[in-house]
């Protein structure tokens, strides 16, 4: 069999930046909580506010460091996989990384030293400014990178001259057709990702009793704000997809299943569609309703995949599942925020033991909706690399033969699921420590095999003023340190 | 401004970028380099808690080129990294391994070993991967049209090899001045000690490329012995700081073998460029023939001159709070 190298360029691109985007989703949404909580922390002096921020803060630090990592390595992939693509749109994409290094990198990485080793360092004030720049920055970087990737969703400000895209306006090219509505999206789609997590995390520990007061507090905010975002976010959902219907129809058609432009289009609930006989099989749909979301009107017309070649058309099965996983999950997330608000009304927010259960599987959903959506916005937008000016083939490297990228394909698999395995597996250690930790983690430094932990077992005095006890040797004493968790 | 004066500007804003990423990530690379050999364990925490707060920033710089390339000529960046595909995929697996070890290491205890590995592994693949892209550039690439058309392993000689040695060891050397400034005690006597011998292993493979790069380009070649003499000059001074290195470590100063360090990496680096310039990607493709549009230049140009000095500003100052020796059992966050 003959290795094509594009099919695998294109494998390793999207293995590489997906395994990329599930960390910033996450830090993205965090990195806000923490800077709330620093905030809550330096105005009320309450000592649960700088505990829970110091316990979230380690959660970051690792989730933070492979999110670094793996965008490392993004910065490379136009150049080594998609050289003729970096070098014809060079004029628009190169600016834009560029600022995003600046304004954003820099910004998160020196503030990130001074959030996680600057407790003891620098005063309070300061610490929380760093806090609140780290958070800053992830969404500077967001900015930047969603603009480039919506322009090559529907490119704007740009001429064509010599197979070289060449700006004409920095305003429409940035602000292109498709940013508000992937930005905000995005944006709203990282505090899902953060109060998802944080509260399944916090309904754990609740569920084992442990540090009852900080964890209740922490998920009553996290309920509260999913409450108004969910539903925002599929309101916004809407709009997007209103947005690429204008721009893009074909993916909104693969999105729909749709073959055929016509009217009174049914939204299918099941099918699967094929891309061979150009058709779905065992379609079962709600008759009008596309037509009537799409265009507010039960007779408005929906485009259908027939009117491009069968070569210019998405893979649609993989665009219309992931599509409806997307929705799914959305609607799954609003009905779980609605239900603890009833909860909360009762006043059983506390007992309901199933409910708590429940929000911990949750914490899984936010991640899989945000592959989805990408899995809908990338593989809709098939065959083109930068829509209806350049295909994938064309953006490909041209020494690139089928073993250097399967070389490579297999090296990032094996790299990257090593040092997933190992984060998650620290992750969870961190986990299980939870807010509890000082105390507790001068045992786990000892050879001793971890043991269960239960509230019981955690002493509440786990801090003793001036004592600092650091991972490696013995505690020394530095006196003074008025840190409350850390 | 003029188009090619434009040009010149970007040249300098990326070979400050440059040299700022090897000063910068090359001590910390260095210290992973020599991770296997510290004293003991508590050594290893002291240096690895002596970058933890900055690497990130350091490494920063690294996409700062990477991005700044595809921004100012693109056409280094889209000739370069196919030309380097296997080699590029080598220092980000380096820079993976060594870059979670930082979060990792401080979290595991029975599994630490691995992670010292990983980090001395992954620090020392990729400082051998971008000595050898230096050699590379050195050698020159194969293109046509504005691609590159050779092979995978063309990047891939003695030479290359040479240098990727060679970076090795000027890392390690300037990890182990790093460090001799921010410990005390037995590790610092420790650096003090490595220092030399790391010194003499640079100054060798300086003087072999030295040697061998003449023979591999004529234009390297009248470069040096034919038109100017005043470069000779930049040579002159490396060994001056090499000398420096010595005589300060005799010494026991403390802060000046890193400085004389980093003059010997800026010298040896001036040196380079002068020797290719202004070709960037060799033998093909002047700066000129690589550049981007006016446009695009302009537009970053304006934005870096306000946000740089403000990097550059709150860079120094997260330096200046984690200043001064860092000590053994000294809390991780
Ligand atoms: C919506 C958000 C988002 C998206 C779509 C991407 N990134 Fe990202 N990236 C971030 C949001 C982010 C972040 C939140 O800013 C990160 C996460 C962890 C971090 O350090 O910053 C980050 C880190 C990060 C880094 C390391 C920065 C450092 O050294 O501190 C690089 C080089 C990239 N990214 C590059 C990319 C590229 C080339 C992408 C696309 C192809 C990309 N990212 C998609
Ligand atoms: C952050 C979340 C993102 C995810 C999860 C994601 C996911 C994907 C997926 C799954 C593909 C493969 C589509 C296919 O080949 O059928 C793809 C393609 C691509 N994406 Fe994204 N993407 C993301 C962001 C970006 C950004 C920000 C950019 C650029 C600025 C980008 C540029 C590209 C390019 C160049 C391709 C073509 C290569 C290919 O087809 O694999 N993506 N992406
Ligand atoms: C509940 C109803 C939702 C609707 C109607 C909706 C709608 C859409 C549409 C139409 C797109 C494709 C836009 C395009 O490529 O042109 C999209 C993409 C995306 N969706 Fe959703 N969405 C919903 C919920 C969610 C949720 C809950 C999440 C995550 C927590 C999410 C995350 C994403 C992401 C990451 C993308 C890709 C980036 C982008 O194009 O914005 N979506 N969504």
């Amino acid at each position: 069999m003959e290795l094509d190298p594009l099919i695998l360029s294109r494998i390793q691109f999207a293995f590489v930046i997906s395994f990329h985007a599930i960390f910033p989703v996450f830090t993205i949404g965090l990195a806000s909580f923490i800077a709330f909580l620093e905030a809550l922390a330096f105005k009320t002096d309450n000592p649960v506010w700088l505990r829970l921020s110091a316990f979230w803060t380690k959660v970051f630090a690792v989730v933070f460091g492979m999110g670094v990592v793996s965008g490392i390595v993004m910065s490379f992939q136009f150049g080594t996989n998609w050289s003729n693509f970096a070098q014809a749109s060079a004029n628009f994409l190169g600016p834009m990384l560029s600022y995003e290094v600046v304004t954003a990198f820099f910004l998160e990485a020196a503030f990130l030293g001074i959030l996680l080793f600057g407790r003891d360092k620098v005063p309070k004030g300061v610490h929380l400014f760093a806090a609140v720049m780290v958070a800053v920055g992830t969404f500077i970087s967001s900015f930047w990178i969603l603009s480039a990737n919506s322009w090559m969703h529907t490119p704007a400000g740009i001429e064509l001259r010599d197979g070289i895209f060449h700006v004409v306006s920095w305003t429409e090219a940035i602000f292109n057709p498709s940013f508000p509505y992937r930005f905000a999206h995005m944006g709203l789609a990282s505090f899902l990702t953060g109060g998802f997590v944080v509260a399944g995390v916090s309904a754990w520990y609740l569920l084992l009793g442990r540090e009852v007061e900080a964890n209740r507090k922490a998920l009553s905010i996290c309920l509260w704000l999913l409450l108004i975002i969910a539903p925002t976010q599929a309101v916004l959902g809407d709009f997007h997809g209103l947005n690429t219907l204008e721009h893009q129809p074909m993916k909104v058609a693969a999105m729909e299943g749709n073959w055929e432009t016509s009217t009174r289009v049914p939204l299918l609930l099941f099918a699967i569609p094929d891309n061979d006989t150009q058709s779905n099989h065992y379609e079962v749909g709600i008759p009008g309703l596309a037509s009537l979301i799409l265009t507010h009107d039960i007779d408005g017309e929906v485009p259908g995949l027939n009117e491009v070649a069968k070569d210019e058309q998405p893979p649609v099965a993989l665009v219309f599942w992931a599509f409806r996983i997307m929705v799914g999950l959305g609607l799954l997330m609003i009905a779980v925020a609605v239900t603890g608000l009833l909860l909360r009304f009762k006043g059983r927010l506390w007992e309901a033991r199933w409910f708590l259960q429940g929000l911990r599987f949750m914490s899984i959903t936010p991640f899989l909706a945000v592959l989805a959506g990408w899995v809908v916005t990338e593989s809709g937008r098939a065959p083109w690399l930068v829509y209806g000016m350049m295909t994938h083939a064309e953006g490909l490297t041209p020494s690139l033969t089928g073993a250097m990228a399967l070389f490579s394909l297999i090296g990032y698999v094996v790299v990257y699921a090593l040092v997933f395995s190992a984060g998650i597996y620290y992750l969870l250690r961190v986990l299980y420590v939870g807010l509890e930790d000082q105390v507790v983690e001068e045992e786990y430094d000892s050879d001793r095999p971890m043991r269960p932990l239960s509230a019981t077992h955690v002493p509440f005095e786990y801090n003793k003023p001036g004592m600092k006890i650091g991972k490696f040797g013995p505690p020394t004493n530095q006196g003074g340190s008025q840190n409350g968790g850390i | 401004m003029a188009a090619s004066e434009l040009i010149l500007i970007w040249a300098f804003i990326i070979g400050f970028g440059v040299i700022m990423y090897v000063l910068m990530d090359g001590f910390d690379l260095g210290l992973g380099i020599l991770f296997p050999f510290a004293p003991d364990d508590t050594a290893r925490d002291v240096m690895m808690n002596s970058v933890a707060p900055v690497w990130d920033g350091n490494e920063t710089w690294l996409v700062l080129g990477g991005a700044g390339l595809l921004a100012a000529f693109p056409l280094v960046y889209s000739i370069v990294l196919p030309a380097l595909y296997i080699g590029v995929f080598l220092m980000l697996a380096g820079l993976i391994f060594r870059g979670v070890a930082f979060e990792f290491r401080f979290k595991a205890n029975t599994s630490r070993y691995l992670w010292n590995w990983a980090f001395a592994g992954g620090s020392t693949v990729a400082a051998f991967a971008q000595g050898a892209v230096v050699g590379a550039y050195i050698q020159g690439f194969e293109t046509a049209n504005r691609v590159y058309v050779g092979g995978a392993l063309d990047w891939l000689t003695p030479f290359t090899v040479l240098t990727g040695f060679g970076l090795m060891a000027g890392y390690a050397l300037l990890g182990a001045t790093w460090l001799i400034m921010k410990s005390e005690g037995y590790i610092q006597d420790w650096a003090y000690r490595i220092t030399p011998p790391l010194l003499v292993a640079v100054l060798l493979v300086f003087a072999l490329v030295s040697i061998w790069t003449p023979f591999i380009d004529d234009m390297v070649r009248d470069r040096w012995f034919s038109a100017i003499r005043v470069i000779w000059i930049l040579p002159a001074l490396a060994l001056a700081c090499a000398f420096q290195i010595f005589r300060s470590v005799r010494k026991r100063y403390e802060g000046m073998p890193f400085v004389a360090t980093m003059g010997l990496f800026i010298f040896t680096y001036l040196g380079l460029l002068v020797s290719r310039w202004p070709y960037v990607v060799p033998p093909e493709y002047t700066i000129w023939d690589a550049a981007s549009a006016y446009d695009s230049q302009l537009f970053l140009l304006v934005g870096l001159v306000f946000v740089v000095p403000v990097v550059l500003g709150y860079t120094a100052w997260t330096y200046w709070v984690f200043r001064g020796k860092v000590r053994a059992g000294e809390g991780y966050h």
